[in-house]
Order: structure tokens, then C-alpha cells, then sequence
């Protein structure tokens, strides 16, 4: 194996990294600030690849299908959280998986049903078609490049408006004492909607992203959202932070350790057998690392409350 | 009578006198999907002792369900090639015997829900439920890839395991049995809520405390709990492999552990006949709205998301109103 | 599941003359969720093939495809609605999980997909027709063209599931020389930039991957953008008329193992091409082929005896007295087909992005396990 091969897949992991934080920042922070689970975060992501895929397609125009995904991923975030999460928030998390268990069917089926059975097109916008050479030799997709510059932008766009504008200081206040930021006259109502919606777009914008170099397709939101939740776990539930290094750790465990498990194997056996068991431990990989941290961890890399 | 009290009756009548009438009236597949939902109750009985009494919501129980399936497609797909399942200091044969295969089925799982439990109890809450997701998904992505029983292709069963003295064939004998199984399971969760344990399980989960302060250890209430309901759910994973003859993968994935949970709630948590009228209102739900329309299961999410928005405590308590009589 | 479409290819007619000797089908078949585009093809071509049949009821449902919900609508046709023949799965996970059971209570089952190892081989039986292929045709013609084009180093690469191995099985058993790499990917993985990073520091000469539906359209996408330039071989589902869309120009030029094309110069074929882009304003795809391929094979069964005859039934299925949309077709002694496997090139024909035949790799094509099958 050489360096450049090695550092070409660091950075493979850092780009399915940022892609998993913005999922799971909107996951955490919806966690965080109202306290529930929502399993239809996948079917959200769904929503802002479709929008952008078929923006994209009647408009040639990609930053107009990104502006679409964000809005229509926030316009059905807040449309739901307004209609069915509202009456959610007082109850126990069983109601709460069992009512976004049956949002996902919806939304599913919903999308089948406006955009059909078969998979849509959406490809990588001309001007970031094609590969840079970095220093050092490595050739490396531009796309790929921008999502990362993208991922840590919006990161520090959360971090912003976390720590320096008046909706940070409610979502925090929120996050410790949803009664008292309540009695000194905010409309707690009108937060937990913006929030909501807030996460919601970032998880169409992660779909609009992604939605050029993957299949748009139907169900798509569920591997991401289970990745998500391992994200959010290791990086410890609520915390924007966590969800950062959450989602760079399983990156890059999952990346490298589909190139150096079956490496491994190769030392003790066949290649053709080496390469099955190396992909079979390296799917399990990012579920034992979670396991692994929650057990010497019970609250995750960085939360706060059991 | 207590309303919740006659509503387990009427459930019961019903379990007997539906296939009953399928059988006079030649509806064998009538049967096969009481079967089916009769399982699947027994299923989420096991995770209602988990979930209902000690309060463990666990997005994990498709391990043992599989664990379940593996045991009895594993032991019989040996005999059925007349191959040890491991020659070596001694010999171990498969077996198409049913309660050999209930036996390891159960204890298999009471193994694994062990060591699940020994780590995942280090965590609490929203933790919990992720750390036995993870335990499932990693099951799930072996099971997959272990080329040695099928992989993902799963085992095929050709001929359904035998119960002495019984045609496990006869798709109402077959029935008998797995309602036998329910029946047995709701008794031992009854007697279970009274008995000592269970009065400490249920403290313990209210306020751990309590129970802490008169030197019990409310991990290892916990732990047995586990044990015990990931025991009943292999069982029930056992008899649904031999409902179909088959054992896959997907028994494992998290849609079928998020589908038990589903049973328990609908029903209503810590009612003893939840997951029954959970898994058998799903059961005939996806039945018969499969054929209604194409895109069937944007009903089936409505009527979800009216069941969790409109019926607190499930349907049990849309019917029986709020209160938790001990049944 | 679903009892939806109890849609008799027929017509009114055969509801006035229900007196007839009536035939019933059963398709379990893939109709909702990520995979239904595969179920709906195969369900459309089926149909598409049985029409005007008025003495068959086709009853079709979908098997969310689910293993245990398969078994489940198996029982249910077997057992309530009494049906004759079983067709239409997709997934080799799914037929295993059905046809075994299915063919030892005496039914008959037509594949129109699915073919996996074992029933080609050891488990073959009389009861049981693969329609399409056996599993691992598509990838020994992609191996068998890779030996012809003169590649030394191929890379290649499949997800960790049984028919991935087949798959990369398949392949050298044609393909016979060195390999530059061989990777196992996870199923449903959506991310292949570790993998493509791999094949560009390989050295390799080509890449053969197997990769069915989002998985594939994917690792196109990705490979694409990655300025790895390297020619892609595959079997024909990566690059089938259901998901090419979808992949756009990422897929030109790339070369594919198929027993099927829509401009196979067969007059058959033209007609069916012609009937289905009429009937449902699209192109056939693969699946379609097959499914069509089917129904044709079991009305020309049903011309000579009736199910209820099993013998007789049997032995008219088995001399594929049809005129397939393949031309050349016949059944080896293991019930699957003799045929012969072409590679196709994805192209563009005005906005759509198609297939054309470039050369045929395998003629006469059995399979590997027919020595395997007791039946002669």
C-alpha cells in the first residue's frame, strides 16, 4: 500500500465524514433542543434529493436545485413537526419512534408514488466535474473536494449561530431549561418549529449533496439515517461538536477499514477469502467501535446528561 | 370483570374460534396468517418483559428472534443432510425434533441477550436503545456475510420439524402448537408481574433508588429481565422459521426488531395482551390492505400515526381507557 | 402484500365463459419500495405475454421483497386461491426461500429471475424452469470477453453476499488469468470512492464490477468524476433499461454480458419491443424480457396438456416450444436454458440511453452445475 493511496482514502474519509455530520447535526440538535427521536430524519434527506433532482432536471441549474432541497426538506420539516411531532414532545420515546417509524412509511411510499419506481438523475454540475492534483500526486474528484469545503462551512455556520446570535442562545437555553426560557416570554412553539425545520434542511441539503454521486432512489435515507445515529451516540446526544467528530470517526473507520481489514486478512490467508472476511468485519467495524465507546463511554465522546 | 380483563377473553375466543372457522371453512390460509400473527405476539411478549416491566427499550430484539431462526435452520439443516454439526472430541448431530430445537433456540438467545445486556446496561435511556441497535446490526452484517449457512440467500427447510405425537404439517396442528406457546408465554408473564422479581423489576424501573437502598441491584433486576425476554422472543423466532420453512438475514435486520416494537406499542407497553393485539392488528392491517392500493403502506403509516396521535397507551387503552388493572 | 391485480390477461370474454377449464398463475413479484422498478418490469412483460390467454387468471402480489412475506404469499396462493404455477420472483434470497418448498408440493415454478447455484445444481428439480438464465451466465460472458479483448489485469468487484460470489466465480471461470484485485464491497453500500482509490493505485488494465441497482448507479456516478479511465465490464442489471436513466452519460460506452438486447435481430423480438413500448410508453428491459420469454413458454406448454396432467405438462414445458425473444432457446437437462450470451454496449439514441449488441462471447451456453443435477 502506498502513502498516496493511504492519504487518498484519509481524505475518502473526512467526505463521508462531513456528509454524515450534516445528517447528524440536525438529528442531534432536534434531540437536544425537544428531546425526541426522529427515525424520519432518512426519509428528509430522501425529500431533498428528490427536490433537487428534479429542480436540477427542469432548470440545468444546480445551485437552484440546492436552494430547492434546502426548502422543501425544511418546508415538509416544519409541515410535519406542525401537523404530528408537536403532540409528541410530552410523551415517552416509544410514541415518538412509532409515530416517525410511521412517517418514514409515508414519506416512502409518498415519494414512489409522486416520482414512480425508478431511480432519478442528478449528476455533478460541469463546474465541478472532473479531478484536481493535490500536492503530493493525488488525484483527487473536485466534488468531492467542494463537499468537504462544504460540510466544514456549514459547520461553522452551526458554530455561529450557536454561540453568537439570539436563536443560539434560545436553542441552548432550550436545551437546559425548556421552562424557563418559556416564562421569560420566548414562544417556545415558534423555536421548536424553527428547529426543527433547521435540522430538517440541513438533512435535504446533506440528500442534495449526495444525490449527485449516489443513486437517488426511494428508501435511500435509511442506511444514512442508521449511520447518523451512530454518529450522534459516539459523539454523545445533543452536542453539535460530538456530531462533528462522531461523523469524522465513523468516516474514516469505515473507510479505512474497508482498504486495511482485507489487507490484514491477506497476511493469514487466500486473496479471494481474505477479501470476503476483511469486508465482512469491515461492515461490522463502525457498530463495534460504537459499542466499543458507549461501553467506555455510557453518554458518548461529548454529552453532558445521562 | 374489569373492560381490559373481558377484552383478553374476547382476544383469546378469537384466537381459537377464527382458525377454528378457517378450518371448517377451508381457509387453510386463514390459518397460515394467525399463525403467523400468533408468533409474532409471542415475540413481542418478550419484549414487553423487557420493555413493559423493566422499562429496557431495545431496538436489538431481532438478534434473538434470528438467533431463534438460525438455531432451528442451523440443527436441521444438518439432519437434513445427515452432516455432525461438529465432529471431533465427541459427536454433535442436527435434529428435525421440535423441543431440541425450542431448547437451544431459547437458550441460545438467553446467551446472547447476556452478553448484550452485560454491555449495554453500562447505558441508559436513548443509549440504550442505540447500543442494542448496534448489537443488531452487527449480528445483521454477519449473518450476511457467514457463507457457511447461506448468507444472505438463507437456509431452506424442506420438510417442517416434527413434534411427537403431531402432524406439524397440518397447518391447524402447527397452529395449536404455536398458540400453546402464547398462551404458556402470557401465564409466565403474568405470574411473572406478581411474583417477587417482578414487584422489584417494577420498582426498579420507576426509581432505581428505591430498590438500590434495600440492597438489590437494579442492573442485575435488568439483566435477568433481558435473559428472560430475549429467551421467549428466540423461541418465537424458532417457531417462525418453521412457519416458513426458511431463515434468513432479514430476520435479523433492524425493520424486523423496529416491527416488534411496533407490536408492543400499538398494543399498549406493560399490558399483558398488547403485543397480542398489537401483532395481530398489524398482521390483519398489512393483510388486508395489501389489497387496497399499490401504495398501500402510506395507509398503513396514517393509521399508525393515528394509533400513537389519538389512542394513548396503545389500543388497549383507546379501549380500555387509562388505568393499568393488574390482569 | 397485496391480492391486487387479479387481472386475467383476459378480457371480458373469459368472465362470460367461466365455464372454461380455468389455469391460475401466481406471481409474487417485487411491486413497492427500493427495488419495485425490477418487479414492475417483470410483472409488465408477463402480462404484456399473456394477453388474450382467456383461460388463465394471472393473480399477482407483491412480496416487499421480504423473504418471509414471500413464503407467506406462496402458502397463500398455493393454499387458498389453489393456483397451478408459480412465477415472477426477482431476488435469488426470495426463490430460495420459495421454490423449494413450492416445487415439493407439486407446483410448478417458471423463473423469470432469479437462478441461484444450488437450484441449477444439487437442488434442481423436475417441477422447476429457469426462464432466464442460471445465475452466472451474464458474469462468465463478461469474463469470457475480457480473455477475448486481450486484458491481462482486470480488477474486480462485488458485494459480500452469495450472488456477489457467484458473480466474481462466474467471472474466472471464463476469464482464467491474473487479477489485478478483488474486492468485496458491503451490500447496500452507497460510497465506492475507498474502492475506486484502489483500482487506480492496482495498476489494472479493466474493471469488472457487479453491482445491481442503486449500488451500481452509484459506483458509475462516482467513477465518473474520479479521473480513473480504465474500461468497466459488468453483467447486463447495472446498465439495464430500468436504472441507465438514472446514471446518464456515466454509463456510455460501458460493456455489458446479457442474453437479451432490445435489437437482437430475432422477429420475435421486434414484435415484443414494438407491443411493449405501445403498451406502456417506455422500453422494455431485461426483466421485461423474461417475463414475456415466460409467459410465452407456458402458453406454449398449456397448448399441449394442463397442469393438472403433471407429466404431460412437464415434458411440454421442457421442449420450449416457443419463439423466444432470444431466438435460440432450449432447456438443458437441469431445466435451465442452452443459450447464447452477447455483450451489449450502453449508448444513446437521442435522449435515451440504451443498449446495442457488440459481440457474442458465449454460444450455446449450459451451466456450471448442470453435472451436478441428478436429473437427465
Amino acid at each position: 500500500m502506498t502513502p498516496i493511496l493511504f492519504a487518498e482514502q484519509v481524505l475518502n474519509g473526512l467526505q463521508s465524514g462531513v456528509m454524515l455530520f450534516l445528517m447528524a447535526a440536525g438529528l442531534t440538535l432536534i434531540f437536544g433542543v425537544m428531546g425526541l427521536i426522529n427515525l424520519a430524519h432518512g426519509a428528509l434527506f430522501m425529500v431533498g434529493a428528490f427536490a433537487a433532482a428534479s429542480v436540477a432536471g427542469a432548470t440545468g441549474s444546480f445551485l437552484l436545485a440546492l436552494v430547492a432541497a434546502l426548502a422543501a426538506a425544511a418546508g415538509a420539516g416544519a409541515m410535519v413537526e406542525l401537523l404530528v411531532i408537536r403532540r409528541l414532545y410530552d410523551r415517552d420515546h416509544l410514541d415518538q419512534v412509532l409515530a416517525t417509524f410511521a412517517l418514514i412509511l409515508i414519506f416512502s411510499e409518498g415519494t414512489r408514488w409522486l416520482f414512480g419506481s425508478f431511480p432519478l438523475y442528478l449528476d455533478v454540475p460541469p463546474w465541478l466535474g472532473g479531478t484536481v492534483l493535490l500536492p503530493g500526486g493525488i488525484e483527487y474528484p473536485t466534488y468531492r473536494l467542494a463537499l468537504i469545503a462544504v460540510g466544514l462551512l456549514v459547520a461553522a455556520g452551526l458554530w455561529w449561530l450557536n454561540t453568537c446570535t439570539r436563536l443560539g442562545i434560545r436553542i441552548r437555553a432550550g436545551e437546559n431549561d425548556r421552562e424557563m426560557i418559556a416564562a421569560l416570554g420566548v414562544d417556545i412553539g415558534k423555536l421548536y418549529t424553527v428547529v426543527f425545520a433547521l435540522g430538517a434542511g440541513l438533512a435535504g441539503l446533506a440528500g442534495a449533496l449526495v444525490g449527485p454521486i449516489q443513486s437517488v432512489q426511494v428508501g435511500m435515507g435509511e442506511p444514512v439515517l442508521i449511520l447518523a445515529f451512530v454518529v450522534i451516540v459516539i459523539g454523545g446526544i445533543g452536542s453539535i461538536k460530538g456530531a462533528l467528530v462522531g461523523g469524522l470517526l465513523v468516516g474514516l473507520t469505515d473507510t479505512l477499514g474497508r482498504l486495511l481489514l482485507p489487507a490484514l486478512f491477506r497476511l493469514f490467508t487466500d486473496p479471494a477469502s481474505a477479501a470476503s472476511a476483511g469486508s465482512a468485519f469491515a461492515s461490522m467495524a463502525i457498530y463495534i467501535l460504537m459499542a466499543a465507546v458507549l461501553i467506555w463511554r455510557p453518554t458518548g465522546l461529548y454529552g453532558a446528561r445521562a | 370483570m374489569s373492560r381490559e380483563r373481558l377484552l383478553n377473553a374476547l382476544l383469546l375466543a378469537g384466537l381459537v374460534v377464527v382458525p377454528g372457522w378457517a378450518l371448517w371453512a377451508d381457509e387453510p390460509f386463514t390459518i397460515t396468517l394467525a399463525t403467523r400473527a400468533v408468533i409474532f405476539a409471542l415475540a413481542a411478549v418478550g419484549l414487553n418483559i423487557a420493555l413493559g416491566m423493566g422499562g429496557l427499550v431495545s431496538l436489538g430484539h431481532a438478534v434473538f428472534f434470528g438467533i431463534g431462526g438460525y438455531a432451528m435452520g442451523v440443527l436441521a439443516s444438518h439432519a437434513q443432510s445427515y452432516t455432525p454439526l461438529y465432529d471431533g472430541l465427541f459427536t454433535l448431530e442436527g435434529t428435525k425434533a421440535m423441543p431440541v430445537i425450542w431448547l437451544v433456540a431459547a437458550a441460545a438467545s438467553a446467551l446472547a441477550a447476556w452478553l448484550i445486556g452485560l454491555l449495554s446496561l453500562r447505558t441508559s435511556g436513548v443509549y440504550f436503545i442505540m447500543i442494542t441497535l448496534a448489537f443488531g446490526q452487527m449480528a445483521y452484517f454477519f449473518a450476511i456475510s457467514w457463507p457457511a449457512y447461506g448468507g444472505e440467500d438463507g437456509l431452506s427447510i424442506y420438510v417442517r420439524n416434527g413434534f411427537p405425537g403431531l402432524n406439524t404439517l397440518d397447518p391447524i396442528q402447527f397452529y395449536g402448537i404455536c398458540l400453546a406457546w402464547l398462551c404458556l408465554a402470557l401465564w409466565g408473564h403474568a405470574r411473572l408481574r406478581r411474583s417477587p422479581f417482578g414487584l422489584a423489576l417494577d420498582a426498579a424501573r420507576q426509581v432505581p433508588a428505591r430498590v438500590q437502598a434495600v440492597g438489590l441491584d437494579p442492573k442485575r433486576l435488568y439483566l435477568v429481565a433481558l435473559v428472560i425476554s430475549g429467551a421467549v422472543t428466540g423461541l418465537s423466532g424458532a417457531l417462525f422459521a418453521d412457519l416458513n420453512r426458511f431463515v434468513s438475514p432479514s430476520m435479523l435486520s433492524w425493520q424486523m426488531s423496529g416491527e416488534i416494537m411496533v407490536f408492543v406499542i400499538i398494543g399498549g407497553v406493560a399490558r399483558l395482551f398488547g403485543p397480542v393485539v398489537g401483532a395481530v392488528f398489524y398482521v390483519a392491517l398489512e393483510h388486508w390492505l395489501g389489497g387496497v392500493s399499490d401504495y398501500w403502506q402510506i395507509i398503513l403509516g396514517v393509521v399508525l400515526l393515528a394509533v400513537v396521535l389519538f389512542g394513548r397507551g396503545g389500543l388497549i387503552g383507546l379501549v380500555c381507557g387509562k388505568e393499568r388493572p393488574d390482569a | 402484500m397485496s391480492i391486487k391485480t387479479l387481472l386475467a390477461a383476459a378480457s371480458l370474454a373469459a368472465l362470460a365463459s367461466a365455464t372454461q377449464a380455468e389455469v391460475k398463475v401466481g406471481m409474487i413479484t417485487t411491486l413497492s419500495g427500493g427495488g419495485a422498478s425490477l418487479g414492475i418490469d417483470t410483472r409488465d412483460g408477463f402480462l404484456l405475454g399473456m394477453k388474450g390467454a382467456s383461460e388463465v387468471e394471472v393473480i399477482v402480489e407483491d412480496d416487499q421483497q421480504k423473504p418471509d412475506v414471500a413464503v407467506q404469499i406462496a402458502d397463500k396462493m398455493i393454499q387458498s386461491d389453489k393456483v397451478d404455477v408459480l412465477t415472477g420472483i426477482v431476488w435469488s434470497n426470495l426463490a430460495m426461500a420459495v421454490v423449494p418448498a413450492a416445487t415439493a408440493q407439486g407446483k410448478f415454478y417458471l423463473s423469470t429471475n432469479a437462478a441461484p447455484a444450488l437450484l441449477a445444481g444439487k437442488g434442481c428439480h423436475p417441477n422447476y424452469f429457469a426462464v432466464s438464465y442460471q445465475n452466472d451466465n451474464l458474469h462468465e460472458a463478461a469474463g469470457a470477453y475480457a480473455k477475448d479483448q486481450g486484458y491481462t489485469k482486470p480488477f474486480i468487484m462485488a458485494p459480500n453476499y452469495p450472488a456477489g460470489h457467484d458473480s466474481l466465480n462466474g467471472f474466472k471461470r471464463y476469464y482464467g488469468g491474473d487479477l489485478a484485485g478483488e474486492v468485496f464491497t458491503q451490500l447496500g453500500q452507497t460510497d465506492y470512492a475507498a474502492e475506486i482509490a484502489q483500482i487506480r493505485a492496482s495498476g489494472a488494465d479493466a474493471v469488472f464490477f457487479f453491482l445491481p441497482g442503486g449500488m451500481g448507479i452509484s459506483f458509475m456516478k462516482q467513477y465518473a468524476g474520479s479521473g480513473v479511465d480504465l474500461p468497466l465490464l459488468g453483467p447486463a442489471f447495472s446498465f439495464d433499461q430500468n436504472i441507465l436513466q438514472a446514471v446518464g452519460d456515466a454509463a456510455l460506452g460501458v460493456r455489458n454480458g446479457s442474453n437479451w438486447s432490445k435489437d437482437l435481430d430475432v422477429p420475435a423480438n421486434a414484435a415484443f419491443v414494438e407491443a411493449f413500448e405501445a403498451e406502456y410508453g417506455r422500453l422494455p428491459s431485461l426483466y421485461a424480457a423474461y417475463g414475456y420469454d415466460t409467459a410465452h413458454l407456458l402458453r406454449s406448454a398449456l397448448d399441449v396438456a394442463q397442469p393438472s396432467d403433471g407429466d404431460a405438462f412437464r415434458a411440454a414445458l421442457k421442449s420450449a416450444d416457443f419463439d423466444s425473444v432470444r431466438g435460440k432457446f432450449s432447456f438443458d437437462s437441469n431445466n435451465h436454458p442452452i443459450q447464447d450470451i452477447y455483450i451489449r454496449e450502453v449508448i444513446k439514441e437521442g435522449d435515451v440511453f440504451t443498449n446495442t449488441l457488440v459481440a457474442t462471447a458465449i454460444t450455446d451456453r449450459s451451466s456450471a452445475y448442470v453435472n451436478d443435477c441428478t436429473m437427465k
